[in-house]
Parts: C-alpha cells; sequence; structure tokens
C-alpha cells in the first residue's frame, strides 16, 4: 500500500510558481494553454513494428510496439488484443526506482491504455485470425527516459504516433494458418485520441505541467479526445479538488486543444 | 453472464426502462451500516444493487514501516481488493491492475476531506473488500470508506460521496449496473465533498459528447446528494441503537 508522497518542492518555490500563474505567467514564459515545445520522431527502433520517441520540453519518452500472435480473451473470441504497460526506468528520474510497477507507473500505463482503446484507435475486430482460437495482439510498451513532468500526455503522444506508424508483415489467411506475404501493412487505425493533461496551480488551470508545476499542483486531471471532439477517457488524480466550473472549463480546454496536438501527431507520422 | 455475444437488443426498453426496471435518474436500492466489525477502529458495509462491499479503517495508528510515515501530517493509505468469488468468473486474489489503480484514485478522493495535518507521524489505513461485484464497486467504495472514517472518528470536513453516470443506448442515466458498464456507451464515476459542492474524483471510459458530459455530471452529482442523505441517516442509526439498547436496560432496571 503506497500514500501520496510529499512533493519535493521548497514551499517558497510553489509560492512563486502560484503567484505567478494567478497572473496568468508561467516559470517558463508560456501561457496556460501553451505545450512546451513537442518534437517526435518516429521509427527509431528498427527491430519494433512502430516506435517514437517524444520530446515534450525536457521530458523524454520512448514508446515501443511489437506485434505478435497470441490467444483471445474468452469474452472477445472475434478481436485482436491491444496491451499497453508503462516502464518508469530508473535512469529517468531519481525518484524513479527498480523493482515491480508501482501504482504512478500502472495509472500512466492504464490512462494510456484507455485512451487508445476507449476511441477505438485500433479495429480490434480486423485482429482476429482464427476466431477464438489465434489473434494478433498489439503490445505498446511505453519507457519513460527523462521525467520533466506530464508523463502521459507524452506517453499518449508516442503511442499515437507510433501505432498509426507501425508496419506488419503483410498476411494471408489459409485453413485458420497465418500465411507471410512480401511486403508491409499498416495497422488498421481508425481514430486518434489525443490525451490532454492539466493542472490545477492556486485556482488556476494550465496545461502541460512541466515537473515543477506538478509539485505545486494540487490536482491532475487528464482528458482524452477523439476525432469528432468527443471525450473518450478522463482521469483526475492529486490531493486537490475541483469546482464544477472548473471541471467543465478544464474539459473545453481540452477540446479545443486536441485538434492542435493532433495535426502535429499527424505531421510527424508522415 | 451478458457480454458481447448475447447483448440484449436494447439496454433501455419502449417504455424508457432500463434492463432492471429502473428510470434513468433512478439509483439501485442501497443499504448502508457502520460498525460492522469488532476489531478495526471504523467500519462499514455498504449494498448497492447486487454490490456488496465491506470497508474497514484503522488508525491513526503509528506507522509501519516508519519510513512511510510524513512529518506534517498522517500517511493515508488504502487496498482495495476483489474477492476471487466476487465476479461472475474467478479471479486471482492476487492485486490486479486495476485494483492498484482503483487503490489510488479512492485514497485522492477522500483525502482531500481528511483532517491528516492533526495526525503527524501516523498512518491511517482504509481496507476494502468488495465481496460481490455489481458495477460501479468504486463509487459505493468511496461511500462505505467515508462511513467508515467516520465511525472510527477521524476528523473530516464532510462525507465524501461518489455517484457514477453513463451512457446506455444513447440515453444518458444515472448509477450504472454491471450490465450497463459493460455494454453501455460511456461510465463516469465522480465523487464529491457535498458541503462545499466540488469534485474530488472523476473518471471517465467511453464515448461522450461534451454537452453529454455536462448532464451525466450533473447526473452524477444529483445521484451523490441522494446517498449523502443516506449515509448520515446510517452514520445516526448506530447511534440510535445504542441509545435504544441503554434505555431498555434502564427500564427493565427500574421494573425490578
Amino acid at each position: 500500500m503506497s500514500s501520496t508522497p510529499q512533493p519535493p518542492i521548497a514551499k517558497i518555490e510553489s509560492k512563486t510558481i502560484t503567484d505567478l500563474i494567478a497572473n496568468n505567467r508561467r516559470i517558463d514564459d508560456r501561457t496556460p494553454t501553451d505545450y512546451r515545445d513537442l518534437k517526435i520522431e518516429v521509427g527509431v527502433i528498427e527491430k519494433a513494428n512502430g516506435s517514437a520517441k517524444v520530446h515534450l520540453g525536457k521530458t523524454k519518452v520512448l514508446v515501443g510496439v511489437k506485434v505478435e500472435m497470441g490467444d483471445p480473451f474468452p469474452d472477445t473470441p472475434e478481436e485482436g488484443i491491444l496491451t499497453v504497460n508503462a516502464e518508469l526506468v530508473p535512469l529517468a528520474s531519481p525518484s524513479f526506482e527498480p523493482g515491480p510497477p508501482d501504482e504512478k507507473s500502472i495509472e500512466l500505463a492504464r490512462v494510456v491504455d484507455r485512451g487508445i482503446r476507449e476511441s477505438k484507435a485500433i479495429d480490434v475486430k480486423k485482429l482476429c485470425i482464427e476466431p477464438g482460437k489465434k489473434v494478433f495482439v498489439v503490445f505498446v510498451d511505453v519507457y519513460v527516459l527523462d521525467h520533466d513532468g506530464n508523463l502521459i500526455d507524452a506517453s499518449a503522444l508516442g503511442a499515437l504516433s507510433a501505432i498509426i506508424t507501425a508496419k506488419m508483415r503483410d498476411y494471408e489467411i489459409k485453413k485458420g494458418e497465418v500465411v507471410y506475404k512480401e511486403g508491409l501493412i499498416p495497422l488498421p487505425i481508425q481514430n486518434h485520441p489525443i490525451a490532454i493533461t492539466m493542472g490545477k496551480i492556486g485556482n488556476s488551470i494550465v496545461i502541460d505541467p512541466s515537473l515543477k508545476e506538478e509539485q505545486a499542483m494540487t490536482v491532475r486531471l487528464t482528458v482524452t479526445i477523439e476525432k469528432d471532439g468527443n471525450i473518450c477517457a478522463m482521469q483526475m488524480a492529486g490531493l486537490g479538488e475541483l469546482t464544477v466550473d472548473e471541471l467543465k472549463k478544464a474539459v473545453g480546454m481540452a477540446v479545443s486543444k486536441s485538434s492542435e496536438m493532433r495535426a502535429k501527431v499527424l505531421e510527424a507520422a508522415k | 453472464m451478458l457480454n458481447q455475444q448475447n447483448k440484449p437488443e436494447k439496454l433501455i426498453d419502449d417504455k424508457g426502462l432500463r434492463v432492471d426496471g429502473r428510470r434513468p435518474d433512478e439509483l439501485r436500492p442501497i443499504k448502508m451500516e457502520v460498525g460492522v466489525l469488532d476489531k478495526a477502529d471504523g467500519s462499514a458495509y455498504i449494498e448497492q444493487g447486487k454490490n456488496k462491499i465491506l470497508v474497514a479503517v484503522y488508525g491513526p495508528r503509528e506507522a509501519h514501516p516508519r519510513h512511510v510515515a510524513h512529518p506534517d501530517r498522517a500517511a493515508i493509505r488504502c487496498r482495495y481488493h476483489m474477492a476471487p468469488f466476487s465476479t461472475e468468473e474467478r479471479r486471482s486474489p492476487a492485486p490486479s491492475r486495476r485494483d492498484m489503480e482503483l487503490s489510488k484514485v479512492i485514497r485522492e478522493a477522500v483525502e482531500p476531506a481528511i483532517f491528516s495535518k492533526y495526525y503527524p507521524r501516523t498512518t491511517i489505513d482504509i481496507f476494502i473488500e468488495v465481496l460481490q461485484s455489481d458495477g460501479g464497486t468504486r463509487s459505493a467504495g468511496i461511500c462505505g470508506v467515508s462511513l467508515a472514517l467516520a465511525d472510527a472518528g477521524v476528523p473530516m470536513r464532510d462525507l465524501v460521496v461518489a455517484c457514477a453516470a453513463g451512457k446506455v443506448d444513447g440515453k444518458v442515466v444515472v448509477d450504472l449496473c454491471d450490465a450497463e458498464d459493460k455494454l453501455g456507451e460511456a461510465d463516469l464515476p465522480v465523487a464529491m465533498i457535498p458541503s462545499s459542492g466540488t469534485v474530488t474524483l472523476v473518471q471517465m471510459d467511453g464515448n461522450l459528447s461534451p454537452e453529454e458530459f455536462d448532464r451525466a455530471l450533473s447526473m452524477a452529482m444529483d445521484g451523490s446528494r441522494k446517498i449523502y442523505e443516506m449515509q448520515k441517516e446510517a452514520l445516526k442509526r448506530k447511534y440510535l441503537l445504542i441509545k435504544e439498547a441503554v434505555e431498555e436496560k434502564n427500564e427493565a432496571k427500574e421494573g425490578e
């Protein structure tokens, strides 16, 4: 059992961040709705079916996608399987330790997973080889390399970039067996979910909190938006509270920010 | 068991009633009791539909191991766990990834209401055992947790209440049952502190337009306020029972 840790930040620093934001300013000169500089490189790992390295400010996340054959779940015999895992690699932060996944990495993986799964970004029905017997399993592994805040958005952007650029060997199904052919085909992608994470600092909401801002904020809220502007996943965390107005405002901020971020992913995935 | 294969054609019938006969804004029957365990400092039992959930609170007590303690407040720890027999198919008793996530979100949903600064260097341990699950266990669990905390005498700003809303057959409904949760289009659990009207937990999965989200949010909060009244009744009932027992004893003495 874990408890909510103490943020390792000096009170005076936390106060500076909070006071700045009350005047619509941030420690790195962004406006409340600005992301840090985003750079996405795709296909950086040749041995993976798909991969993407995301630089969000100083945060670095590498995502690898592997496609393998496996058994379907009994309750979804005609659907392929999506598995998302996240590793908070110890080299990424002094607060990460080796060992089995803790609640931070499980939450990160599950929030990224929920966005892809609930938006039906991958058409899992097309990943069925033989109903009830054999399906394709898409493994999405999130590897955090440098933690400077907002791991969720960096990971979700990386996961989306990696699955839309992933290539698997072309195949035919003959008598329930997979026979590989020449050439490569993409994964069956039908939606582009974008996770927008916000922090409440003092009484203000900011998009894409950096590590320092994360330590000063009381609430973290992630809203994942589909291609058509609908919401497909949400996650709130932290020891603070949101008023109904703040919550609705944050959802609105996420909806209006999502298309800009989606365009950046699609541009990088070209 | 209901699943995608034998999904009923409609989850809402022509009369606008749901699979279990409820109206869209109707909660399932709820039963609450506090002080149900002898050894725990506080405890609660809650039934909501077929959900059966037991919650125990230990503490504030000495922190074990000592390094988990915070110098300025109590360390609040929470374990959400489902019994192996609580679902249609047996589940492994080992904590799943889902259990780990729910333990975290439940803890963070109730912690804002607790005056944890009164008890530095201690722990307050919360144990949630889902004996039978029927959809919405995290919301029912949160309601049970705040009852057990109150029963333990942990000072709080208010009880934390939770209730889910969601979308079924294109309609926004409150308090989803198992079938609606699995086969419906969206699930939105919300926890709130009624006295301040603030939200301490929001999660969502499925598909909601921003307008549907607004409607589902207010439905979940309306449901929460109804459950809040039941929570207060459940807490009072424990003391009424004690009072009645004492009075009966006194009357018996007078009769001697």
